[in-house]
Order: structure tokens, then sequence, then C-alpha cells
């Protein structure tokens, strides 16, 4: 910033004092103005342009200490130096707590306020740089792909933009492909932690070894190949989010030891005695039926509650076929521009059996048909033959899903057996509990 | 042509004082001349700090300036020099002040004897330190700022050593606003 473009304001009931640094930052090229008490000071702050301001502490009506609340108020990102005609810890500490950048003794030595003021108007840029980034990061970060404009989809965003704004432990549930991992970054993004990281791990995809040493890091030596300390993932998610996807696949002492770290937010790295600590937040994510997993013994129920505070339920895409076309649409835009293709829409046909399909893989499958889709288009418009399609979409799906051939053919054991539980799990190849289980999933009952 | 007056006062050494009109002369293509006015300094003392107030000696030069007709376009610009303690009333000390864009300055070469510094006296290094800061308040006077540039005695100085490592010169951007500001 140019000197000419940076404005100080003093504010000192002495005419002398007022006189005598006007000319000394004058002299250095400042845009230099004067106030001759705090409601002369603020009638000039109206006008706006201020960077810096020199504020004498004492004053009759209101003092230095009041005027500098008043313009915290009113704006921010100015500097406000206090001057005081003697130097007491009471006063410098109020000065500071009330937002103060610095503050100076009367007489001033000159070559400190020369470096003062240089040092207070770098600080300013920096700060005011640091803001511009930010915004442009919070700009960045709320800009996500989760797209869809149905009632469902809706209430998703509003829970999202509730529960961001707090530091509570998020479940997110759905079947696979609805977007958990979209809906966790997006509640990241809009929390106070987005300046931090969102460190992601897949339960789901990890042996017991392999997930506690990603989770909690290891010492050098700690097993065979670890050659070198690695930190963890909760040690990464310090001051950001931990996003724990398909949590429901973890095992028993993985699960004793995560509730641990999430109710004393410390730990140990394998290997290791030191004690670490890190303060991030917890979301998961599953597609299990977790309920059953407590009932069944395979998830620890005090995890479980821990886990468990708020949550929000995924539809799967089939239950918001109005989001269909505007996803599509969304995912012709990003290929058309990732393969440099002229591609910009559907044909009547395509659409009508895009929306007809039940897209048991969700929004991920939507996804990969139109990638697909768009790497075989050859013209403007992407045609029914070219989406990766069941021959049977664009009529009714009904019984199509794996869970319905399951029922089906579960049905039809029990049928055969004249429901012995016992023979029928033996044929089905499960246990008893689990046949259980399913016959109450399925409502199935025995006709009479 | 710029005219330039040097004006030594109270126990300001008159020799020193002397050999700085050539030196200004040529610094600022001026026509350069010392004279004599009687004044007793000790009106400026402050006896609590007991320094010299140069606020209120360039507003008493000023005022006796004006009545001999001393504020006119083509009247010379005034530069006092003192061996006197200088201060503003908010700062501990200053080497000199001037009226920016006006007629008149105060340079005082006290702190800038080596001997204030436990060094040994040094009268070349006086002079060149002097000269440096003469040359800066008049250029205030001539209605420059001061320059970013390291190299150019327009560059604030508020230590004896920061004015050691700056030149008595101007800068070429300096000397281009002198001309523009000379030829308005």
């Amino acid at each position: 910033m140019k000197k000419s473009d940076t404005g100080i304001l003093i504010v000192d009931d002495e005419l002398i004092v007022r006189e005598s640094l006007t000319k000394w930052f004058r002299e250095d090229g400042f845009r230099v103005d004067a106030a001759e008490n705090a409601a002369a000071a603020l009638r000039k702050l109206q006008g706006g342009g201020w960077t810096l301001m020199l504020v004498d502490i004492k004053m009759p009506g209101m003092d230095g200490i009041e005027l500098l609340q008043r313009v915290r108020e009113i704006d921010k990102s100015i500097t406000v130096i206090i001057i005081t005609a003697f130097a007491s810890v009471d006063t410098a500490v109020k000065a500071l707590k009330e937002g103060a950048y610095d503050y100076i003794t009367k007489p001033i030595d000159p070559d400190y306020l020369d470096h003062l003021i240089e040092k207070a108007l770098k600080q300013h840029e920096l700060l005011q740089e640091n803001q511009q980034l930010r915004d442009r990061v919070s700009e960045m970060a709320t800009d996500t792909e989760i797209v869809g404009e149905s009632a469902e989809m809706t209430k998703v965003m509003d829970l999202v933009r509730t529960v961001a704004a707090t530091d509570t432990t998020v479940m997110i549930r759905g079947e696979s492909g609805t977007g958990k991992e979209l809906v966790a970054r997006a509640i990241h993004n809009q929390s106070a932690r987005k300046y931090f990281p969102l460190v992601t791990v897949n339960c789901g995809a990890m042996t017991e070894t392999l997930l506690e040493s990603e989770l909690f890091g290891h010492e050098r030596g700690a097993f065979t190949g670890a050659q070198y300390r690695r930190k963890g993932k909760v040690e990464a998610a310090d001051g950001g989010t931990l996003f724990l996807d398909e949590i429901g696949n973890i095992d028993t002492k993985t699960q004793m030891d995560l509730l641990r770290v999430i109710e004393t937010k410390q730990f140990t790295r394998v290997g290791g005695s030191d004690i670490v600590h890190s303060d991030f937040r917890i979301i998961c994510a599953t597609n299990r039926d977790l309920e059953r997993a407590v009932k069944e013994g395979t998830f620890r129920e005090d995890l479980y509650y821990r886990l468990n505070v708020f949550t929000i339920e995924l539809p799967p895409l089939r239950a918001r076929r109005g989001d269909i076309a505007k996803l599509a649409h969304f995912f012709v835009e990003k290929y058309a521009l990732a393969m440099s293709k002229k591609v910009t829409g559907f044909t009547p046909e395509a659409m009508y059996a895009l929306k007809a399909y039940d897209w048991p893989g969700n929004v991920r499958e939507l996804e990969n048909a139109i990638e697909r889709a768009m790497v075989v288009t050859c013209g403007p418009m992407v045609e029914r033959e070219h989406l990766p399609l069941q021959a049977t979409s664009g009529t009714t799906s009904e019984g199509k899903r794996l869970d319905d051939v399951e029922q089906r053919h579960i049905e039809r054991i029990l049928k055969e057996t004249g429901w012995n539980i016992s023979r029928s799990a033996a044929i089905l190849d499960i246990d008893r509990v689990t046949l259980y289980h399913k016959i109450e999933k399925y409502g199935l009952k025995r006709e009479p | 042509m710029s005219r330039i007056r040097l004006l030594p006062l109270g126990s300001a050494d008159r020799d020193m004082v002397a050999a700085l009109r050539p030196a200004l002369e040529a610094d600022f293509d001026a026509v350069a001349e010392v004279g004599e006015i009687d004044l007793d300094l000790d009106q400026f003392l402050d006896p609590r700090r007991l320094q010299y107030n140069s606020t209120a000696l360039i507003n008493h030069l000023q005022g006796r300036y004006a009545s001999i007709g001393g504020m006119r376009g083509d009247s010379p610009s005034l530069l006092a020099v003192v061996d006197e303690d200088l201060f503003i009333p908010i700062l501990t000390y200053v080497f000199g002040e001037a009226q920016l864009g006006g007629r008149v300055a105060v340079v005082s070469y006290h702190r800038l004897q080596n001997e204030r510094y436990g060094l040994p006296r040094d009268q070349g290094r006086l002079f060149e330190r002097l000269h440096k800061e003469a040359v800066h308040e008049l250029g205030h006077v001539f209605g420059l700022l001061h320059c970013p540039a390291r190299e150019c005695a327009m560059h604030i100085s508020t230590y004896v050593e920061d004015i050691d490592m700056k030149p008595a010169a101007l800068c070429p951007s300096c000397r281009r606003q002198l001309a523009t500001l000379a030829r308005a």
C-alpha cells in the first residue's frame, strides 16, 4: 500500500501533539488528519479510508479506551495505537485487551515511533491479505458438488448448515453412493474448523492392525517395516475434522481405542508411550444397520451412543427422482469440460431412461453412467443407447434389487422346508439368528 | 535560482556553518549566504526536559522573518543551525525540523557529535552529518517528503548511524521532484 493511500488519524486533546505528529507523518508522505476529541474522531471515521489511529488515552469526555472500543465496533480493520503520558501496566493491559495494536509513552522516541508504525502497517497489510484469502477459501470451500433441489435434499442441506455451526459429532447414514463423503465435506467446510484439515479414513478398507496404525500413527520400529515415526490420521486432524467412513466395519479392539480417543482427545502412537493430544471433530458414515450390529454385539453400544449424536439420513436417489435431471446435467457439464466435448444435454429418450431407472448404486452409479456415456457420445446430445443401463430400465424396476432377490429366495426356501428355521438356515448357509433377522427385515410370515 | 540564508544561533560553530554554504549551493544549485541575528535561545528551553523546543524556535523565526518581509516569494529560505538539543513535544528529540513547503528550518548538531556516544571527537564526521541533515531539512522546506531510497539524503534518519549510512546527495527521483517543485 502506498503511503499516500495510508490514512493516519491522530486523536489528542493537545494541539501541540496533534501538530507535531501530523507534521512528522506528513513528511513521511502519509495522508494525515487530526481530531481534538473522541467525538470529532468518530465523525472523521464515518468517511472511511483510515488505516491507523494514534489515540491519546486521557482526553476530556470519552477517553482513549472507550474510543478504542467504539472503533473496534465500527471497523475492526483499523489499527489503533494508544498514546499515554505515563507507562502503566494496567493501562497497557487494558488497551491491548481491548484490541489496541500497541501503546506508546509520551514523549516518544522517534526511532521507536518510526519502527512501530512500520511494523503496525506491515501487520495491517498482512491481516488484510489474510482476510482476503480467508474469504476466497470460504467461497471455494462452500462450493461443494452437492446437487439437488428436492425437498429431501433441501432438508439435508438445512441439517448440514445447522450442525456445521456446532462441534457436535455427526453420523451420516445412507446407501452406498448417496454422497456421504460430500456431506461430511460440506459440514467441515461450513464449520469453524474449515481452515484445518478434513482427514478421511476409510475404515472398511483396512485390516485391524493397519487401521490402528493408520489412525494413531506409529513409532519407529513399532513393527517390521516401520522405519520412521509416522503421524496417524487422528493426529493429522488436529484442529480439523476426522471423517470415519464405513465406521460399521471396524473391529472391536479399534472400537475400544477409538472410544477412548474420542472421550479423552489423547492417545499413544503404536509402539510408543508418549501421550499425543489432538483436537478434532468426528463425522462418521455408514450404510450398515448399526442398531442391529449393537444388538448382535458386533458394535460397542457405548461407541454407538458417542457417535450417534446428530444423524443425517441421505435419501437414495430413487427416493428423490426430481433431482436426477439436475444431477445428470451437472455431470454432463463436468465431463464435457474435462473431455473437451461439446455435449450439452440428453435426448428426451435418454432423459426418460435416466428418470425411470432405479439407480441402486445411487449418485455414484449415475455419475459413472454419464461419464461412460460421455466417452462414447459424438454428437451434441447423450442418446439412450449411450447409457449403460440395464435393458429393463425405462420400465418398472420392481424386484430387480438384490434385497428383492434375497427376499424371494428366503421365502422359497422357507416354503420348501415348511418354515423349518434350522434346515432353512443350513440350506442358505447362514446362522439361525441371521435368518430370524432377515425374516423380520422382510416382514415374512408363514402362510396359514 | 533558489536562495538560502544560513543562521548560526547560540553557540553554533560559525566556521562550520560557513563551510556549509558552498556545499549547499552545490547541492541545491542555489545561492547561499550566512547571516547573523541576535536571539537568546533560552526562551525556547524546556526546564523539565533541558531541551530546546524546535517548533517554538521555527515559529519565532518565521514571525521575525515575516516582519522584515522575509516571507516574500523571492526571499531566501532560512536554515538555523544550533548546537542545542532540540525536541518537539511528542518526541524525545529531533535532529532538526522544517516547515514542509515553507520557508524556515532548523538543524542541530548536538546529537551528531561522536563524543555523545563515547567515541573520539571527529570534526570531519560531524560536518558530514550536519551537511546531510541540512540537505534533509532544506529538502522539506523545498517540498520534498521522506524518500524510501537509502541512497538519498531525504531518507528518514532517527539515529546517527542512519545518517552515516546515507549520502548528502539527493537520489535522482528526489532531484527530479525538486526541479518540478521549483518550476511550480
